[in-house]
């Protein structure tokens, strides 16, 4: 009898097998305003300290950038974010409540955490549109993907995201055969279709023109406050442009922190950083 | 490339949806290559079994057989375009599917013997008696059925294609240590299959069949039979392929190949699409194996041998990898080339082949597919200006 009950229960109809409902993702709690939590972080290769102590707090909303000599720890620490790299010791919180540590990249951009590498990264071999319609936020599961149609609002997202990086024009042409510059843009743009809460972007100006430089520095301010952005950057005059905050990184830890002014006329920092570059 | 992107810059945006429906390639290529194959299948069956064999229509049984297997390899091509034209997976151990589909299929074929073997043993084949043992081992259980050894030959390799590709994939081996792997599986497979104590008749196989499915496998129809079969299934095996390449899933393998990180950091577990693609690919080769044992009436661990995988990666990087119909005709031409130039100068044949490889590598990086779309481009441009 109490197989049957069994069976009876599995099979009642007003109710949805725990498997089939879909995943929702977690919710970013960010109550106390700050989006990204980054403590007493460290990581060493071979005995060299990439990161040494590191704290790091990102508000909700915020466009941050983070400068630093080369070797002074921006792309690892983006790495370590993004769960490319482990951590030897530290704490990375995504909002209050989600560790960041021991999970894997997939898991981390599902969780709305966006990432720009340095150098440009897109599909090749595939049209602009595929390019983005491979990243439009969708069920990530292999059938799912198989069998995905995209539907009329998808449609209009991804021409509303080509005309955001501005390449409307070029959305059949593969993206390949795009400039330098229009490859960062829809590589940003990949990030934004995804509609992330945090974006890392990595040097976005690299190899940019002036006038390219001027038009990404826009992208990028506007992105701000919608979702939280982190830019990493060599080119000074393109931070001062763009930047609230800026947080300064020395020897695998932060420096100092604080607006554009501030930084300039901070003597630590003039001594490591602005000295060399002015 | 470029060539290509501009002229698909021009293209009007209402054309847009068309081109990037998933059945938009399929009505585009599929019908031609199946017209042409079954137009083949079927003539070349209805000349050997309706035309006297006088006429110089006639077909003969020797060139029905051949083409089975010409189309068996092409299935087993095919299987490697996938992985490695589209996802850069090269493996270098395809061949060990095909042989284990091909070990499926002969083992039932072995028990469709029956009592009409050398040795006149009902329950035995030949290789156990020859071995002096007593009765079957579990592994053959089950093999007299039909539908079992069906299964068998997609579950075997299948699982051989999971566990090894979970295991290489979400260790992140990718590259030449992929490739030396695959070698590494199928030459242990051969080494083992050799052995006479696993079972599968050691260094002689599986051989001496004598009916499928209660059909004389020495009749001219049941080899016409099975041509057909082999057909019908590699066209069915192009267009499943074709449709999941032009599919969201197809646009992302290509995505992993070029750009493996960025699908990663886009949130996809690209190890557990490569697994999955993996398997697809390992149960086509599979399939072509278990076809291709009844059309040639053996199996043997030469099968498993290395060089046998390393010659359909040839064949696919001739026709054109990255395009499933190139990995056909690849197949189809060196093969042919194969039948003729053995029968001629049997010495030169592997002097040929690696100077042939050589030759596509260094002049034709796209292979024969590549060398006929760029005649075809060009050829557009000069209409258009």
């Amino acid at each position: 009898m109490t197989m049957l009950d069994n069976v009876r229960q599995t099979m009642r109809r007003d109710q949805v097998w725990p498997f089939l409902i879909e995943k929702q993702p977690p919710n970013i709690d960010v109550s106390h305003n700050v989006i990204l939590y980054v403590e007493g972080l460290s990581v060493s290769f071979d005995g060299f300290q990439a990161l040494n102590d590191l704290n790091l707090y990102v508000n909700d909303g915020e466009l941050r950038c983070l400068i630093g000599a080369n070797g002074a720890g921006k792309t690892t620490l983006m790495d370590v974010i993004t769960g490319k790299t482990q951590a030897d010791s530290g704490d990375v919180y995504f909002g209050q409540t989600i560790d960041l540590l021991g999970k894997d990249e997939a898991e981390i951009a599902q969780l709305g955490i966006g990432r720009k590498f340095q150098k440009p990264t897109v599909f090749e071999a595939q049209s602009v549109f595929s390019n983005l319609e491979l990243a439009m936020k969708a069920n990530r599961g292999i059938l799912p993907t198989l069998l995905a149609q995209l539907s009329a609002a998808q449609f209009d997202r991804i021409d509303e995201v080509l005309e955001t990086i501005g390449l409307k024009e070029q959305r059949l042409m593969l993206a390949g055969a795009l400039s330098h510059g229009q490859k960062q843009w829809l590589e940003i743009g990949m990030l934004l279709i995804a509609d992330p809460r945090l974006l890392l972007i990595d040097e976005p100006v690299a190899g940019m023109t002036a006038q390219e430089t001027e038009r990404t520095a826009e992208l990028l301010t506007s992105l701000a406050g919608e979702h939280t952005v982190v830019v990493v950057e060599h080119d000074m005059e393109f931070v001062r442009s763009i930047a609230k905050t800026v947080t300064v990184l020395h020897q695998g830890s932060v420096l100092a922190e604080g607006s554009m002014q501030e930084i300039q006329n901070d003597p630590a920092v003039i001594e490591v950083y602005l000295g060399e570059s002015d | 490339m470029t060539v290509s992107a501009q002229s698909d810059a021009n293209l009007a945006p209402q054309t847009l949806t068309q081109r990037f429906s998933a059945l938009h390639e399929l009505r585009d290529k599929a019908p031609l290559f199946l017209s042409l194959l079954f137009g083949v299948t079927l003539y070349a069956s209805v000349c050997n079994l309706y035309v006297p064999e006088g006429s110089i229509f006639h077909v003969s049984t020797y060139t029905i057989t051949l083409l089975g297997k010409y189309l068996s390899f092409a299935l087993l091509a095919l299987a490697v375009d996938v992985v490695w034209g589209y996802c850069g997976i090269l493996s270098l151990g395809h061949g060990a599917f095909f042989a284990l589909g091909g070990y499926a299929m002969g083992m039932y074929l072995m028990r469709q013997i029956g009592d009409r073997g050398v040795y006149a043993n009902p329950d035995l084949p030949d290789f156990m008696v020859f071995l002096n043992w007593s009765e079957i081992p579990w592994f053959w259980q089950g093999f007299d059925q039909f539908w079992f050894a069906m299964v068998m030959v997609l579950l075997v390799p299948g699982l051989l294609a999971f566990v090894f590709g979970w295991l290489a994939f979400r260790s992140r081996v990718t590259g030449v240590y992929f490739s030396i792997m695959t070698q590494a599986l199928t030459y242990a497979l051969m080494l083992a299959f050799f052995r006479n104590e696993m079972g599968f008749g050691g260094n002689n196989g599986l051989t001496d069949f004598k009916d499928l499915l209660g059909f004389s496998l020495q009749a001219d129809s049941t080899r016409v039979a099975l041509l057909i079969c082999t057909s019908v299934i590699l066209g069915l095996a192009y267009v499943l392929s074709q449709w999941i390449m032009n599919s969201k899933l197809g646009r992302l393998i290509v995505g992993v190949r070029d750009a493996e990180p960025r699908a990663r950091f886009l949130g996809y577990k690209t190890e557990n699409y490569k697994v999955w693609l993996f398997v697809y690919s390992g149960m086509l080769a599979a399939i072509a194996g278990a076809l291709y044992v009844p059309q040639v009436g053996i199996i043997n661990p030469g099968e498993f041998s290395p060089l046998n995988s390393i010659e359909v990666v040839v064949w696919v990087a001739v026709g054109g990898r990255g395009t499933l119909y190139g990995a056909i005709v690849g197949a189809l031409l060196i093969n042919y080339a194969k039948t003729r130039f053995t029968a001629i100068f049997p010495e030169a044949w592997l002097f040929a082949l690696g100077a042939l490889f050589v030759a596509v590598t260094v002049f034709l990086p796209q292979g024969l597919m590549g060398l006929i779309k760029r005649s075809h481009v060009e050829n557009n441009n000069v209409e258009k200006t």
